[in-house]
């Protein structure tokens, strides 16, 4: 094979194979999602089998909760209301994205940033908004038209705002590589726009619209939090788990919960393999960036429309944050900043935030750097297939996970006594890990559709030209992904801000986090300074977006410019 | 780009590995597990380090479930050395895991009988008692031409149809505590017969044991079913509602602290759950607790219903600990699987 007299002396033969090396990284990176996402999960779900004095006993903890009258309600209330928010928010957001990627609507940056709000905002924020807006002393009680919002359809509104963001995000990713040639020939054949968007638009965005869709339908499912606070006695599998497992402390039953509740990233996981076999690269390496024209009516009409939703979002954050000045809802609304004096709430005072900066930036960086390189070695090495599948199941398991469920197998999982890792308890670096395991599956999405849109003849010709792929993952791979980079990185971080699930059962002493004590202000009936810290979550996560922004657009001008013609 | 990343990466690690290694302190850290409010954390620490000067008390606070189950998933490798103002009803729980040191604390025998472990040797002493009481909101009943209850039957009166809220007693220690009392005060036939009619004017059954009260206060609801501290704060923060003890009696739970089996620091940690029955601590309970532990102890603290103490009914931890998964069973079927939600 070797074609010494040709290659320079200097570059001897390596001493691995390529193949090898990609089959180490995938095995390290498997490793670690092992460590991170798979064990923690073990510990915590293997007590589905076992009584609370740890003795084996089959499947009678499932018998037990099947015979439950309760559990069927629970399970079709999950369901009906995760398929609602799903059928809601996936064609909402598609538009969004649409909107944002394939025409020439102004101020993308910011309609972008105007989306991502939700996510901003920690999710007690929008409890606040609901309960002010729509609640029985709110000011639009009234629309409810007799219907509380302690219930499901508050339960759906919540959730469509909270799902939103993610949803635009990974539809956006796989709208924003088209090959503009199929538009080009498109209109030289004199295709109609109908024809076009049902022929090369939705089929191109195929992938991310059904990815989208089992985000959004897991999210709903798995979360606990919404459901909590104005789910009301409204049943879903997420309370029953915390009913379980912080309402009881039967840790055996809270398993046997969460087991049901990995049903659906189970599907989503087999769907997604079926679609993923016939999806087809975009960008191949000959595509030219699509470049929308522009288009009088469609601009103006996604305008309307991207103001509209951007204001609805703007509007719920909005209340929130008047909310943090006032003295007491709803009898005093006269203003203050008192709220904003954390340390007569709170012994920790403002130390929290810095807390969940540091954490967040942590997040941001390695779990990024983690995240989209490992996406890469099992999108576009040569690593064994079963090794690559066997990391892609890995980085779907979380999305189905509660964080509940997840932040408790951690706490079993350090503390085992076998484990080395038991230093890290309390650290501001578990919390990172944690939180990065917690949020893996959209990151990885967003990766692996990013990189599937490009032709694998990039490796090809790398290969023929015996250019490694590493060289290629650095030179040519992640420039061209920089902006879904970007983009995980930012999701990431603005996570970390606002989570709460998972870590309320790992942070320290010196180690809580934003997220935890704004739930700890609220629980102590300092409902004002809660939205206050949030407000300021909310800020430090906007000055994220806003860097991210300046940050695009250097990245695009310097290393995205030959995507232009 | 990659090794920017990664070195970037790594920094990132280390800056938040460091709090693992800073601090060096000279006095001895003692890990306290607590449900203690937000902001009752602060004057508690000084208090304790003022009496006891070489320990170095590190809360970790959360709400009860959550501090509880989380005690409970690190029992292998127990994290905290002393479990100070948690609810007794978890303290029950982990000493029927052997989880908490045996340990009789200096004073443990001064205070009132109700206060200590009922087994000696002892594992857990109380700091004071809260009890379950009805937070009403005038403002909302002026409107609504609805009169101040006085009792638990007043709540099944029809004007409250639909505007009660009480914790759900799966989801909130505070809720099963409160059926329990029911089935105490009224026995297990008429606490049933009370439940089947009050569950007709329920609105919600909350997940959190906070929330009814909180919500009273806002208005949210007419009446919340929750504890006096929690309406006593509500009110002092300027909420109009009557913190009503109802007149058939009232149940209740303590705030008690323990020794955690295996602590490193055991001779500390004694001295802390020594302070913890001393009179000076009891004077400190009794500026947020109407009921404290120590009988020569007399407190006051504003907007609690007077005469807290004649109002405790009778209340046996061990029969609710070993009856709750009975009693949780026969109130799912009752009330969680019957009819649609009502709003």
């Amino acid at each position: 094979m070797t074609t010494a007299g040709v290659d320079t002396p200097a570059r001897a033969a390596p001493l691995f194979s390529e193949r090898q090396v990609a089959n180490a990284l995938v095995g390290v990176a498997v490793l670690v999602l092992v460590l991170a996402i798979a064990i923690p999960l073990w510990m915590l779900l293997s007590k589905a089998m076992l009584d609370s004095r740890g003795s084996f006993v089959g499947i009678a903890n499932f018998e037990r909760y099947f015979a439950t009258p309760a559990l069927v309600r629970s399970l079709w209330n999950s369901i009906w209301v995760s398929a609602l928010t799903t059928a809601i928010v996936t064609p909402l957001a598609f538009v969004y994205a649409y909107a944002l990627t394939r025409s020439r609507l102004p101020f993308k940056g910011f309609f972008m940033g105007l989306a991502l709000l939700p996510i901003f905002a920690p999710s007690l924020l929008s409890a606040i908004s609901l309960i002010y807006l729509f609640g029985n002393q709110g000011f639009f009680k009234s629309w409810m038209m007799g219907a509380s919002i302690y219930g499901p359809s508050g339960i759906v509104l919540a959730e469509v705002c909270y799902c939103f963001p993610h949803a635009v995000m990974i539809i956006a990713t796989a709208l924003r590589l088209a090959d503009g040639r199929l538009y080009e020939a498109a209109a030289a054949l004199g295709t109609g726009a109908v024809r076009v968007f049902t022929t090369i638009t939705l089929p191109g965005a195929r992938y991310g619209l059904i990815s989208a869709a089992f985000v959004v339908f897991t999210m709903v499912i798995t979360d606990f939090g919404i459901p909590k606070v104005i789910g009301g006695q409204f049943n879903v599998l997420a309370t029953d788990a915390y009913k379980q497992i912080v309402g009881q402390q039967n840790f055996e039953m809270g398993a046997v919960v969460g087991l049901i509740l990995l049903m659906p990233a189970v599907i989503a996981f087999v769907v997604d393999r079926q679609v993923q076999k016939r999806q087809v690269a975009l960008l191949s390496a000959r595509a030219v960036p699509y470049e929308a024209k522009p288009h009088r009516t469609r601009d103006l009409a996604l305008l309307a429309y991207c103001l509209l939703i951007g204001f609805c979002l703007l509007a719920m954050l909005g209340v929130a944050v008047w909310a943090s000045f006032i003295r007491y809802w709803p009898y005093n609304l006269s203003l203050t900043l008192n709220n904003y004096a954390f340390e007569n709430f709170d012994p920790s005072g403002w130390a929290p935030l810095w807390n969940s900066i540091v954490m967040a930036l942590a997040v941001a960086v390695a779990g990024t750097a983690f995240i989209f390189g490992a996406a890469y070695l099992m999108e576009k090495t040569k690593a064994a297939a079963w090794l690559r599948a066997l990391a892609h199941l890995l980085a779907m398991l979380p999305m189905a996970v509660p964080g509940l469920v997840l932040g408790l197998g951690y706490v079993f999982f350090v503390n085992a006594p076998w484990n080395p890792l038991g230093l890290l308890y309390g650290t501001l670096a578990l919390l990172a890990i944690n939180t990065t395991a917690h949020f893996y599956t959209v990151a990885h999405i967003t990766a692996v559709t990013a990189l599937k849109q490009i032709d694998a003849e990039f490796e090809a010709v790398s290969a023929s030209l015996k250019v490694p792929f590493w060289v290629t993952f650095r030179r040519v791979t992640a420039p061209i992904c920089l902006p879904a980079i970007l983009d995980i990185a930012v999701y990431l971080f603005v996570n970390a801000l606002t989570t709460v699930s998972a870590v309320i059962f790992l942070y320290g002493p010196s180690t809580r986090i934003a997220a935890v004590a704004i739930v700890h202000m609220d629980e102590a009936g300092a409902m004002a300074p809660a939205a206050a810290m949030a407000t300021c979550v909310v800020l430090t996560a906007i000055a994220a977006k806003l860097l991210h922004v300046t940050l695009d657009h250097v990245v695009f001008n310097k290393w995205q410019a030959w995507r232009a013609r | 780009m990659l090794k920017q990343l990664l070195a970037s990466a790594a920094l990132g690690l280390v800056l938040a590995a460091a709090p693992l290694t800073a601090d060096a302190q000279q006095r001895t850290k003692v890990t306290a597990y607590t449900a203690l409010e937000n902001d009752q954390l602060g004057p508690y620490k000084a208090a304790i380090e003022a009496d006891v000067p070489d320990v170095d008390i590190v809360w970790v606070r959360d709400s009860t479930g959550v501090i509880t189950a989380r005690f409970l998933a690190e029992k292998d490798n127990p994290r905290a050395d002393v479990v100070f103002a948690l609810a007794a009803t978890s303290l029950l729980l982990f000493e029927k895991q052997g989880l908490l040191e045996v340990y009789t604390p200096k004073g443990a025998d001064a205070l009132k009988p109700a206060f200590r472990d009922p087994t000696a040797p002892y594992t857990w002493t109380g700091h004071d008692a809260f009890l379950a009481v009805v937070c009403f909101n005038t403002a909302e009943g002026a409107k609504e031409k609805v009169a101040s209850p006085t009792s638990w039957q007043d709540l099944l009166k029809p004007e409250f149809k639909g505007k009660v809220v009480m914790p759900h007693p799966a989801s909130s220690g505070t809720g099963y505590l409160q059926i329990a009392a029911w089935l105490q005060i009224m026995g297990e036939q008429g606490g049933w017969a009370y439940m089947d009619k009050l569950h007709e004017n329920i609105a919600v059954y909350t997940h959190s044991g906070s929330a009814p009260c909180v919500q009273a206060a806002k208005g949210e609801r007419l009446a919340g079913i929750g504890f006096d501290m929690r309406g006593a704060r509500e009110k002092t923060q300027g909420a109009p509602i009557d913190v009503i003890l109802p007149k058939e009696g009232a149940g209740w739970d303590m705030e008690a602290s323990s020794i955690v089996k295996g602590t490193k620091v055991l001779e500390a940690a004694k001295k802390v759950v020594d302070w913890s029955n001393s009179k000076k601590a009891n004077e400190l309970y009794g500026k947020y607790y109407a009921i404290v532990a120590h009988p020569d102890v007399k407190s006051a603290p504003p907007n609690y219903p007077a005469n807290a103490e004649a109002a405790m009914a009778k209340n046996d931890f061990a029969w609710m600990a070993e009856n709750r998964e009975r009693i949780l069973t026969e109130w799912t079927k009752r009330y969680e699987s019957k009819a649609a939600p009502k709003n």
